[in-house]
């Protein structure tokens, strides 16, 4: 637990610093390398909260696609010399933002989360790792060696995968993602052909 | 480490994300800060769903990866939007060579 600790407060005091460089660093080229160190660490905090699968997709997708992209932006537009400059809206940005986080922090602090118990964090860590369908019975291993769990929980674990659940229960929601990525696809086409 | 925890660490990213997308006039930085946002979204959700105990966990074990789906599904939505809103600030910048926010007056009166 130590250990994870202390990898967490580093992660978290590396993803925070880098972000304020991001935005208030003047260097428009070294804000985006900046950006990708916090891509990174998020990541690093997927791996801490058992979710790998996300951790790879954020290092592909933000670490290598999204951040590629930026800089290409930044690159095409050459307003590098000019820089990061502030609006008018500075002080007020500035306040609307503290207090909105200060909002969030009591929020979280306050509220009574029904957090899972120790036996429940056990099940939980194989869903989520998605160790269950490396381990389940159909692969040939005897059965999951998971403590108190009942026959529904059991027989649920059949069908607790990501990808189970994105062509079961979020089927629609996965549909009208690709439907929405095709209109983005096509919208950027349009927006940057010559005229 | 506990869910607190995690949720104060998103609580600044998002801050501090919004801050930058509010108060900078460069186009590219305000589409940085925007996935800033997202990222401690996706924070917020794979927290929660790491430590809070879902209401169908007696039924359903599925449940514990809502919250990863959800993860899942904002970062489609953000690559979408970083590819439409690159394609918004090259179109400005063939407009009026510059991605300064400040120079976007064209829908003025």
């Amino acid at each position: 637990m130590l250990f994870q600790d202390i990898v967490f407060w580093l992660l978290a005091v590396i993803a925070i610093g880098s972000a304020l460089g991001v935005v208030l660093i003047r260097d428009l080229f070294r804000a985006a390398l900046l950006l990708v160190l916090v891509f990174v660490s998020i990541a690093g905090f997927f791996v801490l909260l058992s979710a790998e699968f996300l951790a790879v997709v954020q290092v592909l997708i933000y670490a290598g696609a999204i951040s590629i992209l930026l800089i290409f932006g930044i690159m095409l537009t050459r307003n590098v010399q000019q820089g990061n400059l502030a609006n008018r809206l500075q002080l007020p940005a500035v306040v609307f933002s503290v207090m909105l986080l200060a909002v969030m922090v009591t929020v979280a602090l306050q509220t009574d989360w029904s957090t899972l118990t120790e036996g429940q964090e056990q099940v939980a860590n194989v869903v989520q790792t998605s160790a269950v369908k490396t381990l389940s019975a159909e692969n040939g291993v005897p059965s999951l060696d998971l403590p108190d769990i009942t026959a529904a929980q059991h027989d649920s674990l059949k069908s607790a995968g990501l990808a189970d659940l994105l062509v079961s229960d979020f089927v629609l929601p996965f549909e009208a993602v690709s439907l929405l990525l095709l209109a983005a696809v096509i919208g950027s086409l349009v927006l940057v052909r010559p005229r | 480490m506990s869910l607190e925890s995690v949720l104060i660490v998103a609580a600044v990213l998002f801050a501090i994300g919004l801050y930058g997308s509010l108060a900078r006039r460069n186009a590219l930085v305000v589409l940085m800060s925007i996935e800033l946002m997202f990222n401690a979204v996706n924070l917020t959700l794979v927290g929660l769903a790491r430590y809070v105990a879902p209401a169908a966990f007696q039924d359903d074990l599925s449940s514990l990866l809502t919250g990863q789906i959800f993860a899942v599904f904002i970062i489609t939505v953000a690559a979408a939007e970083i590819a439409l809103g690159l394609g918004i600030v090259f179109a400005m910048y063939r407009n009026s060579e510059s991605v300064d926010l400040a120079d976007a007056v064209e829908l003025r009166n």
